[in-house]
């Protein structure tokens, strides 16, 4: 009897349906992955939102436009002090209102300082995702937070909080700088730039991590501006395109800084972006320090009585480069002491809208890669 | 007598062996908070809050119990029993003094891989009878690991073995007197030991290899749905397999009970473990996890043919020397 020739077949299990949220160790908060997999492979990846969605937008038409700032810091609860620039820039633009150059430095301050502390948390995270709350992860987790939490003791000296400064007022800033601040912010930068190497040996230099996401999420070019990611994200895909270069507001103008970008649009190069951008910021607090305008810091001095304290009708848009992007505020006015309607463009919520076109064909390890990658704070996704 | 002997011998090891597992997870959260610059447990017993493992037992004792409505009973009630069991029976093997072990067999060494390999069986019930996509997963993952990892472990282990001529564990530590251990068996001792260690990884489900239980990923793999006491057995039998892990590999290639008089030959066994532990640490909290393909890779394409390689070389050397 001839024998049979030899047949390999491939038994199809079907899909395997899994939510990977929103309760899971790497969904950056409450985010809700509906995902079909094939064995471990990522045949479709659905992005949820709304889980910490707290109707900011809606509440804004009910609150003076002084009060307001103080509220969008919790929307990106990462990198807070962006959130109430943005509407401040915002407000500005549309009132007319001429902020003093001091209040517009210390403004730039503040946010640089926030933005290192925010990628800051970002790598740690991302180690998390890489490596596990059991593993090494954990340790470049809190190296990264021992370097964070240099920056907000600094903040808590300046500004009396830790993380939502409040620093950001119509037409100023808040708090002024002293000589004894400006010091320890020198010796807080030269901490900083000491421990980038280090963190870098911890995570770049590391081949596991090389490995683990070079080739891994990669965003065309052409579908990063089809899609409309911003920041970092649209950077790491060869998009030279930076709000603070592009729209400069506040001191931007006036400071020498470089926009780093990286071609291969994957999880290294957003990796990478992210940590030339630390030595960027910690450029400009220097030249921030060195050069710091003499004068008054405020236009507008808060009035006691929100009502008192009106915009003229209009519509403005303005937006400012945040940690994870373009943070744009589009206010209306009619012309009363609150806004008519206010549309807040998040840049975690545009970054999240490539997981479909990206996940597919990655493994269940990759998508945690990338989704920590984009850097999404949910709060700013859901508002 | 001999029946009562093993008795006393068995309760002393196995109690010795629990005590220890317990406070390693304390070590491990004292050696962790060191290389994250924190203190760990600090607060529950002073000093160094040295009480923190049986609160831990405690609070898990007094947990709820739950049984996810579409698990299958038998095989998840069964489960975590079939981790401990196969991980505490290593300790049964391991020789403490000349000719004193519980379990005393010509073939041990073989045995004792044999069984630990059959904590599988419970990881794999777990994950399948959890009814939990992420258990699934991890269960699949578990079962690929185990698979690749066993090979370059065993032909790891035959090297000593055949150096020694013997597959008995004692008589390998006998072989081992005079500080001739065998991990500084030139090239094949290290080579060896290295594949070992690697191998252990994987197997005990340690970072930067811990991809079975991988909670970034797989939230808490195949113990996803556990709770409790059957939680605290999955966490215990973790924890006694690397252990009896360890004293495997102190065994084989550090000498095992050997040491200078001054100490008793189990203590200086268990020195030996935990020190290979705290380095199994030591790795464990320092690097990022490797993706499940590429730790497949890492042993089919590497560990794999490093470890047969050695293998020939130490059966040649074996032969030339006889």
């Amino acid at each position: 009897m001839a024998e049979a020739p030899l047949q390999v077949v491939e038994r199809d299990f079907g899909e395997l349906a899994m939510h990977m949220g929103p309760q899971h160790p790497s969904t950056h908060g409450v985010l809700r992955l509906t995902l079909r997999l094939r064995g471990e492979t990522v045949v479709a990846a659905d992005p949820g939102i709304g889980f910490l969605h707290r109707g900011v937008e809606k509440l804004s038409e009910s609150l003076g436009w002084e009060q307001l700032a103080p509220v969008y810091e919790r929307d990106d609860y990462v990198a807070p002090t962006f959130n109430s620039l943005g509407f401040c820039v915002a407000a500005e633009r549309l009132g007319g209102i001429q902020v003093p150059r001091r209040g517009a430095w210390l403004r730039t301050l503040t946010a640089e300082l926030t933005r290192i502390a925010s990628h800051l948390v970002w790598l740690g995270t991302w180690g998390l995702d890489l490596g596990g709350a059991l593993g090494g992860g954990t340790t470049l987790y809190m190296y990264c937070f021992r370097e964070r939490e240099k920056i907000l003791d600094w903040l808590e000296a300046h500004t009396g909080t830790r993380f939502h400064t409040n620093v950001n007022l119509i037409g100023g800033a808040r708090y002024d700088l002293t000589p004894e601040l400006a010091r320890s912010a020198r010796v807080l930068m030269n901490g900083i730039e000491a421990a980038i190497p280090e963190l870098w040996g911890m995570s770049g230099d590391s081949s596991i991590l090389r490995d683990r996401t070079r080739g891994i999420g990669v965003i065309s070019p052409e579908l990063a501006q089809a899609v409309g990611v911003t920041g970092p994200v649209l950077r790491g895909s060869g998009i030279a395109f930076d709000v603070r270069q592009a729209a400069p507001y506040d001191a931007y103008p006036e400071l020498q800084f470089d926009v780093p970008v990286r071609r291969e649009g994957d999880a290294f190069a957003r990796f990478q972006v992210r940590m030339e951008e630390i030595l960027q910021s910690v450029r400009l607090v220097r030249q921030i320090l060195d050069g710091l305008p003499r004068g008054p810091i405020f236009t507008r001095r808060p009035l006691k009585n929100p009502k008192a304290s009106k915009l003229p009708a209009g519509e403005a848009y303005a937006a400012v480069e945040s940690a994870r992007g373009e943070l744009g505020f589009y206010l209306v006015s009619d012309g009363s002491w609150r806004p008519y309607r206010l549309k807040i463009h998040a840049p975690s919520f545009a970054n999240l809208q490539v997981i479909p076109h990206v996940a597919p064909g990655l493994l269940v390890a990759d998508l945690v890669a990338l989704l920590g990658s984009l850097d999404p704070v949910l709060g700013d996704v859901d508002r | 007598m001999e029946l009562l002997r093993t008795l006393v011998l068995s309760v002393a090891v196995l109690g010795t062996a629990m005590t220890i597992v317990a406070y390693l997870t304390w070590i491990e959260r004292k050696v962790a908070a060191r290389f994250h610059n924190r203190v760990g447990p600090y607060y529950v017993g002073w000093p160094h809050g040295w009480l923190q493992p049986l609160a831990d037992v405690l609070k898990l004792i007094i947990k709820e119990d739950l049984r996810p409505r579409r698990a299958d009973a038998l095989l998840y009630e069964l489960a975590p029993v079939l981790v401990v069991v196969p991980a505490l029976f290593g300790f049964a093997l391991l020789p403490l003094a000349p000719g004193l072990a519980v379990l005393d067999h010509p073939y041990s060494l073989l045995l004792f891989l044999a069984v630990g390999s059959l904590a599988l069986l419970g990881i794999f019930a777990a994950g399948w009878g959890s009814h939990n996509a992420y258990a699934l997963l991890s269960a699949l993952r578990s079962v690929a690991i185990a698979v690749s990892y066993e090979i370059p472990m065993i032909l790891a282990l035959l090297v000593p073995a055949l150096l020694a001529g013997s597959f008995r564990l004692d008589d390998l530590v006998q072989r081992q007197t005079g500080g001739a251990w065998f991990i500084f068996a030139p090239v094949l001792g290290q080579v060896s030991f290295v594949v070992f260690l690697l191998a252990m990884l994987a197997e005990a489900n340690k970072s930067p290899l811990d991809v079975v239980e991988a909670e970034s990923e797989l939230i808490a793999g195949y113990n996803t749905e556990y709770s409790g006491v059957k939680f605290a057995l999955f966490y215990a039998g973790e924890y006694a397999h690397t252990l009896a892990l360890c004293g495997l590999a102190a065994t084989v290639f550090l000498g095992g009970y050997l040491g200078p008089a001054f100490l008793p030959g189990p203590v200086w066994l268990v020195l030996k473990s935990l020190a290979l532990f705290v380095l199994v640490l030591w790795i464990r909290w320092s690097f990022l996890r490797v993706r499940i393909d590429q730790v497949l890779r890492l042993n089919w394409r590497f560990l794999f043919p490093l470890a047969l390689a050695n293998l020939l070389l130490a059966a040649f050397f074996a032969v030339r020397t006889r």
